[in-house]
């Protein structure tokens, strides 16, 4: 199946970005496709470059960035909410990309289903 | 966006259901639903919980600060989006009726709006 993700939370003060990504792994695992990753709302601070948490603890953006390294998953974070929150091309972490909302709609339409993660 | 005119129109459905200030959602919610328009899908908005206030009439939010973005709801007509649908008991549970809303809108009962977001391809919650 082909999944489009949306991830509508920040990483660390809510679950919701850690589940999207494990739901992301194991659709791959199971051979399944993941179309796109979007990233709305304070979801957008997941592509910050600036984080640092501590070393015993999981780094959510690094993360992402494994995700997409390894299976060449498209992560897009929304520019106008992104503008919104401060991430712009200057903090963006390297795998993300930023672009429209029109992205999300595309998602929306061209995989089998898409997934929220978030409130 | 060289998708918009891939011929693919899907059933797409907004849920609204966070209070029109207090939270970002219902803003950027309403930012999707503009985009959506231009990519010719069948979209559809829902209106339960909290969420009916957003379309509630005389919103006067300067005093706390933040933007009334509320006059984009009736802007919506001219792209297009006519399909708002609002729950009955949502509104009677916070003492509403339809006169108290800015836009036409179907109200459903909550049996009904099930059924119609079974019926949906896509549905976006917030």
């Amino acid at each position: 199946m082909k999944f489009a993700v949306l991830v509508n939370e920040g990483p660390y003060n809510h679950q919701a970005a850690d589940s999207a990504l494990q739901f992301c792994k194991a659709a791959v695992d199971k051979g399944h496709e993941i179309f796109r990753v979007f990233f709305y709302y304070d979801g957008v601070n997941n592509a910050t470059k600036l984080g640092e948490p501590p070393s015993d603890d999981r780094n959510v953006t690094r993360n992402w960035q494994k995700l997409a390294e390894d299976h060449k998953v498209d992560l897009v974070v929304c520019v106008a909410a992104g503008l919104r929150r401060g991430i712009t091309e200057s903090n963006l972490a390297p795998g993300f990309r930023i672009s429209g909302l029109g992205q999300l709609i595309e998602a929306g339409i061209h995989a089998d289903r898409l997934v929220t993660f978030g409130d | 966006m060289d998708d918009m005119e891939s011929g693919i129109v899907k059933k797409f459905m907004f849920v609204n259901r966070k209070a029109p200030h207090g939270t970002v959602y219902a803003l950027e919610v309403l930012e999707m639903v503009l985009i959506s328009a231009a990519f010719d899908q069948d979209v559809h908005l829902a209106f339960l919980d909290d969420g009916v206030l957003q379309i509630k009439k005389g919103q006067t939010p300067a005093g706390i600060g933040v933007k009334n973005f509320s006059p984009t709801y009736r802007a919506l007509e001219g792209y297009d989006i006519e399909k708002l649908y609002v729950e009955a008991e949502s509104l009677a549970e916070r003492g509403l009726t339809e006169d108290d809303l800015l836009v036409p809108v179907e109200v459903l009962s909550r049996a009904e709006m099930g059924k119609l977001m079974a019926g949906m391809d896509v549905v976006l919650t917030a």
